[in-house]
């Protein structure tokens, strides 16, 4: 958004998309931390405001929503401006779909109860904290535009599948060492892929992001995702 | 009184000092109206009256030279004529942006850099603090609700840090504003850290004492009449309550090292003689592991400032930890070198393992309490997870540093820097 049109609201109107899109982003980051922090120290109270705050997420995405098509209506935007409306909708739409994410981790709190075993949610709150880094720096090159950056998105990707498929056995070691540890580690383990998830979304933003700088698709070499629909039993992986 | 008796001086030479730019005009103006009156052959105070009204409206001050003159006037008041707002910024230490009323970023100063990164003039600051306390101190300020406002942020990742956040309006009508950032993160870890270090500890304690309630309840039971079951069994209790003898004294070591934190070490200490004696008192346990520690000492007497018994324990714990850990590499080396470089003059002696080495996401963490790279390994060596916390402490104590290089599979270097002075 270098350039300036002449019609000054016009700007004004791209800006006040970008300026949501920022604070829906720091939303639904505070939203994922709360609920991942209210399910290790079992805060019943946290995980209801968070269930509540997710109203804040969607109402934004309503509000971009309808700004956006008034924009395409009133300003017929072409090349950059477009692809910045266009991107702002998606963009809109993950971060909407990550409030979700979070606010289901935060409705599980109540079922898992906190009485299990500090290293699962050491391994959950790893894998939070990863796609949280996650989340933040692509919003932060949102901010910055400095796309060039953006390869860490693969990397961290990668990482945040790899302490997903760990987690995944390490919860089923639980479930079969004793059966009354079902109903919690099932729960642990939709955490978990909801987390996953949250990382996945970041990676769409990202693309969206390259997509709005460049005009070109982001090169499609996507990770191929995590291993657990390998895993038969603890300790073994189909290759 | 004075100010306003100042003010109408200054008013007053204004007015002169506009008339005077616009002498030629003026006078080109008076000039054409009695040039009309003599022509035109109307009466004297027809000219008159324009050139009192057209005196006048010169008078007036134009909008254009307003606004700057008053700036002026009120810098030149405060006497900071050469005092630039960036030089003012770069001059605290403290993160600070000036931002507009659009949020967007005039300037950071360099702490802000440091702290944040990704800045730049022309950003928009609500784009890069995101956290919905900081969006609602923006909007506060900016649409001019509040004059100023504090909150405290939390930045998580990627490694917490809290500060206080203070915004307000700069000058008047300047449409600028500033975020000034205090950090307060390290009161927050310092509490963190003693809420973790009694839950830390008591773990610590209630896995052996598990372990002896566990076979103390075999012996009563199914092992009752069982000699060999009996012995093999007081063996590992036996091990178990030696763990929490040797945690019991790490820990009370590290809480007495606390209460003297800044108890600054007066006598001399020979560390020639104090390493000696630390390696051959070690020499059983390298030679147990199959080890050999080599020596490689400058010449001349080496002394520094400090504590011997203190002292001595720093070196038996990072020797201890390079007979425990470097086996697989047959040797270590002990060296003490002389560091001249500038006020940092000292000495340095580095205790070097050829061992399976520390792998990069472990070194800076490896001093705190508890942390152990690989606990199986760690509980085998009977490592308690104080030791280098223990030495960092003793170090602190001195003034001095341990730095520690490494490379997985080269082994790893421990280099502790003690101030000749």
């Amino acid at each position: 958004m270098q350039s300036v049109h002449i019609v000054s609201a016009y700007d004004e109107e791209l800006k006040f998309l970008s300026k949501r899109i920022a604070a829906m982003g720091g939303h639904a980051e505070r939203m994922v931390e709360q609920a991942v922090a209210a399910m290790v120290n079992a805060d019943q109270g946290l995980a209801q405001k968070v269930i509540q705050d997710d109203i804040v997420l969607d109402e934004g995405q309503r509000e971009i929503d309808d700004k956006a098509i008034v924009i395409i209506a009133r300003r017929q935007p072409m090349a950059t401006d477009l692809r910045e409306i266009v991107g702002a909708i998606r963009i809109s739409a993950d971060i909407e779909r990550v409030g979700d994410l979070g606010k289901n981790v935060a409705k599980r709190v109540a079922a898992v109860d906190g009485r299990q075993p500090n290293s699962l949610f050491r391994g959950l709150e790893a894998l939070a904290n990863l796609a949280l880094t996650q989340l933040k720096e692509v919003l932060d090159v949102y901010a910055s535009r400095s796309v060039e950056k953006i390869g860490f998105v693969r990397d961290r990707d990668d990482q945040i599948d790899a302490m997903y498929t760990s987690l995944f056995r390490e919860l089923l070691t639980y479930m079969m060492e004793d059966p009354r540890n079902i109903t919690p580690c099932t729960h642990l383990l939709f955490c978990a892929k909801n987390i996953e998830r949250i990382g996945d979304h970041a990676t769409n933003i990202a693309e969206t992001i390259y997509y709005i700088v460049t005009g070109d698709q982001m090169p499609a070499d996507r990770p191929k995702g995590d291993k657990t629909d390998q895993v038969v039993s603890p300790g073994t992986v189909i290759d | 009184m004075v100010d306003t008796g100042a003010e109408r001086k200054g008013a007053m030479e204004a007015i002169v000092a506009r008339l005077r730019r616009r002498r030629w005009v003026l006078a080109a103006a008076v000039v054409a109206i009695f040039a009309v009156h003599a022509f035109g052959g109307i009466s004297i105070y027809v000219p008159l009256l324009a050139v009192v009204a057209l005196v006048a409206a010169s008078a007036l001050p134009a909008d254009a030279e307003r606004q700057p003159a008053d700036v002026t006037a009120a810098i030149e008041a405060g006497g900071l004529q050469r005092l630039s707002g960036e030089y003012l910024a770069a001059a605290v230490a403290d993160p600070l942006i000036i931002f507009d009323h659009a949020a967007i970023i005039v300037h950071a100063n360099a702490a802000a850099f440091a702290a944040f990164g990704g800045l730049a003039p022309g950003m928009s600051l609500s784009l890069k603090f995101r956290a919905p306390e900081m969006q609602a101190l923006l909007d506060g300020i900016v649409s001019g609700d509040v004059a100023s406002d504090v909150v405290d942020y939390t930045e998580k990742l990627p490694v917490e840090r809290t500060y206080r956040v203070s915004a307000s309006s700069v000058g008047h009508a300047t449409d600028l504003y500033v975020l000034v950032f205090k950090d307060q993160s390290e009161a927050r870890r310092i509490d963190r850290m003693r809420a973790d270090f009694i839950a830390n500890a008591s773990h610590e304690l209630r896995t052996p004492l598990a372990s002896i309630a566990g076979f103390i309840e075999t012996l009563r039971g199914p092992a009752r009449n069982d000699p060999a079951a009996r012995d093999q069994f007081l063996q590992i209790m036996q091990n178990q309550t030696g763990r929490m003898a040797r945690l019991i004294d790490d820990l009370l070591s590290l809480s007495r090292l606390e209460m003297k934190p800044y108890l600054r070490p007066g006598t001399e200490v020979d560390l020639r003689q104090t390493i000696d004696s630390v390696i051959d008192s070690l020499g059983p346990l390298a030679s147990e592991n199959g080890l050999v520690i080599e020596r490689d000492f400058i010449d001349g007497p080496i002394s520094v400032p400090g504590d011997r018994d203190e002292l001595f324990q720093v070196f038996e714990n990072l020797l201890e930890n390079a007979c425990k850990y470097g086996q697989s590499g047959g040797h270590v080396t002990v060296s003490i070198a002389r560091s001249e470089d500038g006020p940092d003059a000292g000495i340095d002696v580095t205790i070097r393992d050829y061992g399976p080495g520390i792998a990069e996401e472990h070194i800076p963490r490896i001093t705190e309490r508890f942390y152990r790279v690989d606990v199986e390994n760690s509980r085998s060596q009977k490592g308690t997870g104080l030791g280098l916390s223990i030495v960092k402490h003793i170090l602190t104590r001195h003034n001095a540093r341990l730095s520690i290089k490494s490379e997985v599979g080269k082994g790893a270097a421990f280099t502790v820097h003690l101030p000749a002075h």
